[in-house]
């Protein structure tokens, strides 16, 4: 009787299981089987590195929406990790418990704000300030990289926090007794010992960042073509899906699925080097 | 006779939080010999040895009383700096904590923190601290190697030749040996006789056999106090106090 449970419950549990991996599965094997057709047509190349985007003229190439989505993604991570680490570093090392206990809860609530909610506050404010402050028409890479750089802060902190917590005590003790002061033993051992989870919290911050759609597309202006400074509008891979999908139709929506593949791809490299780099450590 | 004690303990007791982890603890240290202070685990040996090189304010709500001399000067004094004091009584840890860099850079880092740049010194400071520690034979044709690749036995050496390097004036070692292979602890045991000469050790041993062999002095604790002191061979020979000679002959512990 008793084993007869435990078979059912092992099912149950085998089949719940795989329900999530076949989430993953369809929507894979329905990206590439509806976005394939129009890369074949169009050729690999052409479609990444074509600079001209007129699907109705049948011109598909998103390399503009590449460089966009690289550099709102690289501003990002320029301003959002050295500010992540330190507060990392902060919490870690010298914060006393009161403030880390108001700190700690503060940063998961940034993960939970809607990234609607980052858009619409990125345009009433961040995009009217760099609009007055630097020229230009404020809708930019430099009002995404801000936006994304806020909405990145949580998973870098508590992914370093929690690499440098993992240490083991004896080695701040070690570099202390040596007659290190508290930041030289910051940034001569415990910087360096945790390496690798902060790699790991840097990638999968990149990875948060080059997959974010709805507050990029308020703030970035959207124009497909190679921005020449950080306060020129640009588009990215996502929000070109974002912004299309609406009404696009036949070998349009195609390459709109394509695009997606494309995003697919850098996101899985992405994750692939972040659970490399954590694994190599052991 | 005030001048041969490097380390006078007075009236010394320590609590974190409410918790009282050592009592009224009174306890002189020769300088140039080998004090082993041994005890059934949690006697408080480890925090006696960290009040001494003041790592224990790392724990929070930790808190001392009474006072301890290093040359006759508070070491709890209001212009003592951490940095200094820590250099001049140097630790090595029960588990070895090599830093995450090159073997020549792990006992070169306390000199170049001193301000030293000039090659051929920090190479002459690497080499004696090495061959004083007994590891220099192994590691020479390769200090540029990761200090982490080394065996357990090797990376405590490597320990004792970086705190060596700083030269310390005393040295705590906290059961140095308790990870490692006989050969290793052999070794390490041999370099602590030669380096007596130079520096005040204490010592807590992993084992009664341990101190036996390499004290000129030890001490007795139990559940945070200073049970008795006194020479080496007096305390195991004749202990005065019963519960010693208990631990002694293995009745308990």
């Amino acid at each position: 009787m008793s084993k007869f449970r435990e078979n059912i419950s092992k099912y149950i549990f085998l089949a719940l299981a795989f329900s999530s991996i076949s989430a993953l599965a369809l929507i894979t094997i329905f990206i590439i089987i509806n976005g394939i057709p129009i890369i074949a047509e169009v050729g690999v190349l052409n479609f990444i590195f074509g600079m001209s985007w007129a699907p109705s003229h049948g011109e598909f190439g998103i390399f503009p929406m590449i460089i966009g989505s690289v550099t709102v993604t690289l501003g990002a991570a320029l301003l959002g990790v050295p500010i992540g680490i330190c507060c990392a570093v902060f919490l870690t090392e010298f914060a006393p418990q009161t403030i880390s206990r108001i700190f700690r809860p503060a940063i998961q609530l940034l993960a939970g704000i809607p990234s609607v909610v980052y858009g619409f506050w990125g345009l009433l404010f961040i995009v009217p300030m760099i609009r007055n402050w630097f020229g230009g028409p404020g809708l930019s890479i430099l009002a995404g990289s801000i936006i994304l750089a806020i909405m990145v802060l949580p998973t870098v902190i508590s992914i370093t926090e929690v690499s440098i917590l993992a240490l083991p005590r004896n080695y701040k003790e070690g570099a202390l007794a040596l007659g290190l002061t508290h930041w030289q033993t910051i940034y001569s051992v415990i910087l360096p010992s945790a390496k690798s989870g902060i790699v790991a919290a840097v990638i999968l911050g990149i990875g948060r960042a080059i997959g974010e759609t709805m507050a990029v597309i308020m703030v970035l202006g959207n124009a497909v073509a190679i921005p020449e400074s950080i306060l020129d509008p640009v588009r990215t891979l996502t929000t070109n899906i974002g912004i299309e999908m609406g009404y696009a139709a036949g070998t349009h929506r195609q390459a709109l699925f394509a695009t997606g593949i494309v995003l697919f791809i850098i996101i899985m490299i992405l994750n692939a080097t972040a659970q490399y780099v954590t694994r190599k450590k052991k | 006779m005030q001048d041969q004690y490097k380390i006078n303990i007075r009236d010394m007791s320590f609590f974190i939080e409410k918790k009282q982890i050592i009592y009224d603890l009174n306890l002189d240290i020769r300088t140039n010999e080998i004090l082993s202070i041994f005890g059934p685990a949690g006697s408080g040996i480890t925090t006696l040895l960290r009040a001494l090189n003041r790592l224990n304010e790392l724990i929070p709500g930790a808190r001392i009383e009474g006072d301890i001399l290093l040359d006759g000067k508070s070491v709890y004094r209001k212009e003592v700096v951490l940095t200094e004091l820590r250099r001049k009584i140097g630790m090595v840890f029960d588990v070895p904590t090599p830093l995450p860099m090159s073997i020549f850079d792990n006992i070169a880092y306390g000199a170049r923190l001193k301000g030293e740049k000039n090659k051929k010194v920090l190479s002459d400071i690497v080499e004696r601290a090495l061959k004083e520690a007994a590891l220099w034979d192994e590691v020479k044709n390769r200090l540029k190697t990761s200090a982490l690749a080394l065996s357990g036995g090797q990376q405590q050496r490597l320990c004792i030749a970086r705190v060596l390097a700083l030269e310390p004036e005393v040295i705590l070692l906290d059961r140095p040996c308790s990870g490692l292979d006989p050969i290793s602890t052999a070794k390490i045991e041999d370099s602590l006789t030669q380096l007596k000469e130079r520096f005040t050790i204490i010592l807590a041993p992993h084992n009664l056999q341990q101190a036996g062999r390499v004290s000129d002095y030890v001490a007795f604790m139990l559940m945070g106090e200073l049970i008795e002191t006194g020479k080496n061979d007096d305390i195991f020979a004749n202990p005065k106090d019963q519960r010693t000679s208990d631990y002694i002959t293995g009745r308990f512990g």
